[in-house]
């Protein structure tokens, strides 16, 4: 029996603005994905990264195991809401099919199954009835946990929702009645011909003995089409764009297409990949510091909306926490920089002055850059190393440095940087050197992401120190402190070197393990990438990442980036030292110790 | 009232009474810390620019309050930006920031 045919418009209408807004969007990107990026993602089918981008799809895009990893009830949420979901869609249709044993009927007929067919009196029917109704009820505990997140979000291990815009509230309020509604039909049909199972049975008795249910029938189908209708409408205007877009970005990431310095469509796809689940609010060390328009969340938001973004772009210390804690993975520190570049006009610089530099034959490079003149302290150390180490190093930089390019760059200079990247790989060049050492790990970033060096090794001085130590060539001995190792953000996160720099202090000192370290490790505040950030801000951070190791009263800090020892060293809690600083002393401990016993067996001897 | 031959010389005189402080006024809106300038002078001793040439980052902060705009463009097309200036600057301005925006606003006036 069919009553009112007409109460699929909504839906169908939604469904196919929906498709060919997709279909046009991802033939859009695909067309203005550069060359090589086209001929990556064609050979990609043909290799078995597809199984990988698959498995990928289903893990982040359907059981976020990502979320389950950071808060299991917040996993739990997404994963109802979007596995349950497409569940209900696929049994849906398995019903169908058992029922009519065919594949012939129109889409639309497997989303309103209980409508247009209230005997359903196959084998299995009652099975099929009761796994739709059980995931409809997965699915409702995944929208009233939305709902009490959005008024109790601790419970779920997290301190901050994101803010919401008109399209996105639309979205979520149709999102969120899609579910009830298509309860509320079910048991209503349920109450005429028991055609439901037990929660909408159940319900259905209970409506017929309280309300007119042939009042509202029709009406409660009207309303299921409506909202699937409105929110397949205001999808693409929405966060919701999240869930077709990241499984396209899955399958660029796998066919191995790299975030550029220049916006493209992948920086778009990754954009519209943001499900703005607002853990990156959490992550993000500037919130605690009052700083509440800056996170990749609302950045990522403002340039969706074409709003001004200046603000919220060059606010950012660009540390890379926010991207560790990223569900989805996606590359916000490139995005941040593509985006800077983008949205700089280029202000002209010229770099002429440097040429007078000298050059060098040398087999090893060492290259301090800014912030190691910052902090002489370091090079000192350096010198101290290289010496006993016996090895014959050009010290590139000792009386004229130029800058390596990368605070130019992360102000959206690209050309400009681009002067200066120059000048330093003539110098190296032209050196004719085998290895480069680098005590900044902005500057090891930079060369290793942006420089081309071939036939040049370029390794960052801890790395190095924990080679040296391997082989034997630097003392193994226990200076007697107790330290903490702080990750660099460009070091750690940045190049995802966390391992050699606590060897080199394990050999030297008792180090105490912590929470917030490696991927989690705290930003010291003074990062390059801040431009326009207020300064309280900044000390806010330096000061709260400071509290937080002195909780552990250590004897001494120990870092491997001048810009965060020259920061850190303005609140005076804890002694910080570099991790050259502490291989120097190590040194000099070694030698003092060498000199005493030669002494003593002298004494003896005589 | 005698006349003095220093101020025949018109080019070093400073006219407090038609003062270009429009630039300055706008960059301290952009970046306020850039008020609490001392002219220390720390900022241009820890340079990297002005390690190889007269690049001075002092005289630039005390000519723009001058209101003398012209020149200035040519002279900050020296800096390399690493920001060792707002590391060492002991009245925390945000040095990277102020010289950012001189060059932002000139470009934009130049356009305009």
């Amino acid at each position: 029996m069919i009553r009112d045919p007409n109460f699929q418009y909504p839906f169908l209408i939604g469904t196919i603005f929906l498709f060919a807004y997709l279909t046009i969007r991802v033939i859009l990107w695909y067309i203005k994905l550069s060359k090589y990026d086209k001929l990556r993602f064609i050979h990609f089918w043909k290799t078995k990264s597809v199984w990988a981008a698959i498995r990928d799809s289903v893990a982040d895009g359907l059981l976020h195991l990502s979320i389950f990893k950071k808060n299991p009830l917040l996993g739990y949420m997404h994963m109802s809401l979007a596995f349950g979901w497409f569940l209900l869609i696929v049994m849906g249709h398995l019903e169908v099919i058992a029922d009519r044993h065919s594949l012939n009927f129109p889409f639309y007929y497997a989303v309103f199954y209980r409508y247009y067919q209230p005997h359903p009196d196959f084998a299995g029917a009652k099975v099929f009835g009761a796994v739709m109704d059980f995931l409809l009820l997965i699915i409702l505990s995944g929208v009233a946990l939305a709902i009490i997140k959005r008024i109790r979000k601790q419970i779920f291990g997290m301190k901050r929702t994101t803010r919401l815009k008109t399209f996105d509230k639309i979205a979520l309020s149709s999102l969120w009645l899609i579910f009830p509604l298509r309860l509320l039909a079910e048991s209503l049909s349920a109450a005429y011909y028991h055609n439901g199972s037990f929660m909408s049975n159940t319900l259905g008795e209970w409506f017929i003995q309280n309300v007119r249910v042939s009042a509202i029938y029709d009406l409660s189908w009207w309303l299921y089409s409506c909202s699937l209708g409105f929110f397949f409408i205001a999808l693409p205007f929405s966060r919701y764009m999240h869930i077709p877009t990241e499984i396209v970005f899955i399958f660029l990431r796998h066919a191995g297409i790299m975030p550029k310095k220049y916006w493209n469509s992948y920086a778009q796809i990754q954009m519209y990949s943001c499900s703005r689940c607002g853990i990156c609010l959490d992550a993000c060390q500037l919130y605690e510091a009052g700083v509440s328009n800056v996170q990749s969340v609302y950045f990522l938001q403002f340039i969706r909306n074409n709003e001004n973004v200046d603000k919220s772009l060059f606010g950012c210390i660009i540390c890379g926490r926010c991207q560790e804690a990223c569900p989805v993975h996606i590359n916000l520190n490139d995005l941040r920089t593509a985006l800077r570049i983008k949205a700089s006009k280029p202000l002209t610089f010229s770099y002429e002055y440097t040429q007078k530099a000298l050059q060098q034959k040398a087999g090893i490079i060492y290259f301090a850059g800014c912030m190691t003149h910052l902090t002489p302290q370091i090079k000192f150390s350096m010198r101290r190393i290289f010496d006993f180490l016996g090895e014959d190093v050009w010290f590139m930089d000792e009386d004229k440095s130029i800058c390596c390019g990368a605070p130019l760059m992360l102000a959206g200079q690209y050309d400009s940087a681009s002067q200066l990247i120059q000048k330093n790989t003539e110098l190296i060049m032209a050196s004719g050197a085998k290895t480069l050492i680098l005590s900044c790990p902005i500057c090891y970033k930079a060369f290793r992401e942006d420089y081309v060096l071939p036939g040049i090794s370029i390794k960052f001085h801890a790395v190095y120190l924990n080679e040296m130590i391997r082989q034997g060539r630097l003392p193994k001995i226990n200076l007697g402190f107790k330290t903490i190792y702080h990750d660099p953000c460009a070091l750690g996160r940045g190049s995802k070197i966390y391992d050699q720099p606590r060897y080199v202090i394990d050999s030297y000192s008792q180090r105490i393990r912590l929470k917030k370290e490696k991927a989690e490790a705290l930003c010291c505040g003074a990062g390059l990438g801040a431009i326009n950030l207020p300064i309280e801000a900044k000390n806010k951070v330096t000061f709260e990442a400071m509290s937080y190791f002195a909780r552990f009263k250590p004897n001494a800090l120990i870092t491997a980036c001048p810009l965060c020892k020259k920061t850190f060293a303005r609140d005076r809690r804890i002694p910080v030292l570099d991790i050259a600083e502490l291989t120097a002393r190590a040194i000099d401990e070694y030698v003092n110790e060498q000199k005493k016993t030669v002494r003593e067996t002298r004494l003896i001897e005589s | 009232m005698a006349t003095f031959d220093f101020l025949e010389i018109r080019h070093l005189h400073i006219d407090y009474d038609n003062l270009d402080q429009e630039l300055l006024n706008e960059v301290i809106r952009e970046e306020p810390s850039f008020q609490w300038c001392i002219s220390c002078g720390c900022c241009t001793a820890t340079c990297s620019a002005g390690n190889h040439t007269t690049f001075n980052i002092r005289r630039i902060s005390l000519i723009l309050r001058r209101g003398e705009v012209e020149g200035l463009e040519e002279e900050l097309k020296k800096c390399m930006l690493c920001g060792k200036c707002t590391l060492v600057c002991p009245r925390d301005i945000q040095l990277r920031n102020v010289v950012m925006n001189i060059k932002k606003i000139i470009l934009k006036k130049k356009t305009a």
